[in-house]
């Protein structure tokens, strides 16, 4: 099975060849890194830019304006911070042209923590770009929904913000992507870049065909009756791995809805299973204070209240300023299985 | 006074096109005056524009090669753009629709303020109140239109005071990047102040365009904005230098402020060189136009600025609904909170 930057990879050789991608750039995206994570490698319109955010923003905008479909990668989200007015510019472009300019463009960027980053290379941006309204950000936590979500978020007329999990890069699926061979060995001596000299080298594609995750649909990953956890990202392979021992366990029914796309969300799927379970805690790896789920729980308070068996939960990450290196206290700081585990416990326990 | 050579550029010009240079400079110094008096007189908000910029500005308007699409010049423009506008066939009615604020403003339905123009089909792309964005935008323009076979280039301008800002050294960079130079003229206004603070209390570089001197292959120039003619010709020569070479350059302008930095200063007359005066004296001198010939040119504009005015007032405000409009591309998911709050 393919990995996830396998699966971006392949999804932005699929948008190169056939949804009129011309420019993928960035950071030590072309060659011959390929990008830090190698989610470009091999790919032929892709180059490397000044090492510029703000360059890197504006110029996907332009392109967009000038009728292009531009892939642009920030290294790090957490590179991303001085860009955010020219991410308000993507956004609001539509709105304040009256309708005129339309920026179909793709901003991809490795979200989250899980690599003992550290500071600046462990942050999450999702909540903040929540904010920046016109934005469409999406988080996929499998290579399947990877590629899916990166080929409609190439084919929308809107900017679109993908938050690419670091943790989950080189995660294997438990999918096939549609055309990708079954054997992982031969995927990789096709479309992994040879370490040493790769100036001669070329990726072998496989015959790749369209498969477009809907922005905006939530996916159940595992099916519950007796509680919901909502979440994306890092922290949705988690759920599932929860979900899946508590079912094992006879220790409850646990349902994981995995958001994939923060905006627009999909809150017709968060209100059906949350009206199943009645029970419900938000998983994500962002910080407490302002978190997007706080959105969410406001708004199932407001419409919901009366069919909330108990009170909504929210697990995030501790509002430190930053993420710590040591091992001990980065897990402290970001949510682990442990407290996802205990935090279902709970919520199955707590009386109606 | 030129010499009136055989070489003179003026004769070169024309005089039906000086005229027609002239009428859009009046135009625009007049639909400055007629947004501030809005903007004073309560018939809409703030105003930031161009008053002392129309010289420069028309003669760069004259000579962009407008339409729609990589053939064409894109355009990212600043706040004071208004006789570029014009010259490039902008009505004047919707520069007071925007300040008015009414649904029939083209350029954003009433959601942006005065001098923010918007119009795709001459290839101009969102204005922004912010003062320097415009200049990393146009990159991605100067991109396309240099993978495309045309002569077609970018055209960029901001302030002095926006020019100390990450963002025009970055379009300096990426439009001299030896794997990819673009096709950009980047254009720096120099009015002398950012808001109420002097360009000479800030700057250490004597010519803005002095920046040009980083890059072996990027001219720099600076050019009194004032004088019409010496700003058609050092437009003319750059924009010939980008559209052949497919390489930037970078042109500054030294120009007036005449009417301060926006309403939030008072938009009050300033003593400052005046570019229609001078031009004027210059047509007369020459014996390219009458006195009285150029005053009528004031007496029609301002008459049908005022028709316009009054038309506008006319005009009915946007419907609250319609903020929920141009949201997304794909329209409003139905699930999209919209009730700001519980």
């Amino acid at each position: 099975m393919a990995n996830m930057a396998q699966a971006i990879r392949m999804a932005l050789h699929y948008g190169e060849q056939n949804l009129g991608v011309t420019e993928i750039f960035g950071e030590d995206v072309g060659p011959p890194l390929g990008g830090v994570f190698t989610a470009t490698q091999g790919l032929s319109r892709a180059w490397n830019s000044p090492l510029d955010e703000r360059g890197i923003v504006g110029a996907a905008l332009g392109l967009a304006w000038a009728g292009q479909r531009p892939v642009a990668e920030i290294q790090f989200v957490d590179y991303i911070f001085n860009t955010i007015d020219m991410l308000k510019l993507c956004g609001n472009g539509l709105w304040s042209s009256g309708g005129k300019y339309k920026a179909p463009m793709v901003i991809m960027t490795p979200t989250g923590s899980g690599i003992h980053g550290s500071l600046y290379h462990s942050h999450s941006f999702d909540s903040i770009a929540s904010k920046i309204h016109g934005l469409k950000v999406v988080c996929p936590s499998t290579p399947l929904d990877a590629y899916g979500l990166m080929i409609a978020a190439i084919k929308s007329d809107d900017p679109v913000l993908y938050l690419k999990p670091k943790a989950l890069l080189r995660a294997k699926g438990e999918e096939l992507i549609p055309g990708e061979p079954a054997d992982e060995k031969l995927l990789h001596e096709m479309i992994d870049a040879p370490l040493g000299d790769r100036s001669k080298w070329k990726a072998r594609w496989p015959k790749l065909t369209d498969y477009s995750v809907e922005i905006g649909k939530a996916k159940v990953s595992h099916p519950g009756t007796g509680l919901t956890l909502v979440t994306h990202g890092r922290m949705a392979p988690v759920c599932l791995d929860v979900a899946r021992r508590f079912a094992a366990d006879g220790r409850g029914s646990v349902e994981v809805l995995d958001l994939r796309s923060l905006i627009p969300y999909d809150w017709e799927g968060v209100k059906a299973s949350v009206r199943k379970t009645g029970r419900v805690v938000f998983v994500n790896e962002e910080t407490e204070i302002t978190n997007f789920a706080e959105h969410l729980i406001r708004r199932l308070v407001d419409e919901m209240f009366y069919e909330l068996k108990v009170r909504p939960r929210l697990l995030a990450a501790k509002a430190t300023p930053g993420v710590p290196l040591s091992p001990g206290l980065e897990y402290f700081v970001q949510p682990q299985t442990a407290e996802v585990e205990r935090a279902a416990a709970e919520a199955l326990a707590e009386p109606a | 006074m030129p010499p009136k050579t055989a070489a003179d550029p003026y004769k070169k010009i024309g005089p039906a096109k000086l005229l027609k240079i002239h009428a859009n400079m009046v135009r625009a110094r007049l639909l400055e005056e007629r947004l501030i008096k809005m903007s004073k007189g309560g018939d809409g908000f703030f105003w930031i524009g161009g008053p002392g910029e129309e010289a420069f500005n028309t003669a760069l308007g004259f000579q962009i090669k407008k339409g729609h699409g990589l053939e064409h010049d894109f355009l990212h423009f600043h706040y004071r753009s208004s006789a570029i506008l014009l010259a490039l066939g902008a009505k004047p009615i919707n520069a007071l629709r925007q300040m008015r604020s009414v649904a029939a403003d083209p350029y954003s339905k009433g959601r942006s303020f005065a001098a923010l123009a918007v119009m795709p089909e001459i290839n101009l792309v969102p204005m922004s109140p912010t003062i320097e964005t415009q200049y990393l935008t146009s990159i991605g323009t100067g991109i396309a239109q240099a993978r495309a076979k045309t002569d077609a280039v970018t055209i960029v301008n901001g302030g002095d005071a926006g020019s100390a800002e990450g963002d025009f050294h970055s379009c300096l960079v990426w439009a001299n990047r030896p794997a990819l130079p673009l096709p950009i003229l980047i254009i720096v206004t120099n009015n002398g102040y950012g808001i109420s603070t002097a360009f000479s209390t800030q700057h250490g570089e004597v010519h803005i365009s002095d920046w040009a001197k980083a890059f072996p292959e990027m001219p720099g120039k600076t050019v009194d904005g004032n004088d019409l003619l010496a700003s058609w010709l050092a437009i003319e020569e750059a924009l010939a230098y980008v559209r052949k070479n497919r390489r930037p350059y970078l042109l500054e302008a030294k120009a007036s402020r005449l009417y301060g930095h926006s309403s939030s200063s008072g938009a009050n007359r300033i003593p400052e060189a005046d570019c229609i005066a001078l031009f004027e004296d210059e047509l007369t001198a020459r014996g390219l136009a009458k006195k009285a010939d150029l005053l009528k040119v004031w007496d029609a504009e301002s008459e049908a600025l005022a028709a316009a005015h009054a038309q506008v007032k006319t005009e009915p405000f946007p419907e609250t609904e319609s903020v929920w409009e141009d949201v997304f591309a794909d329209g409003l998911p139905p699930s999209y909170p919209v009730k700001g709050g519980s």
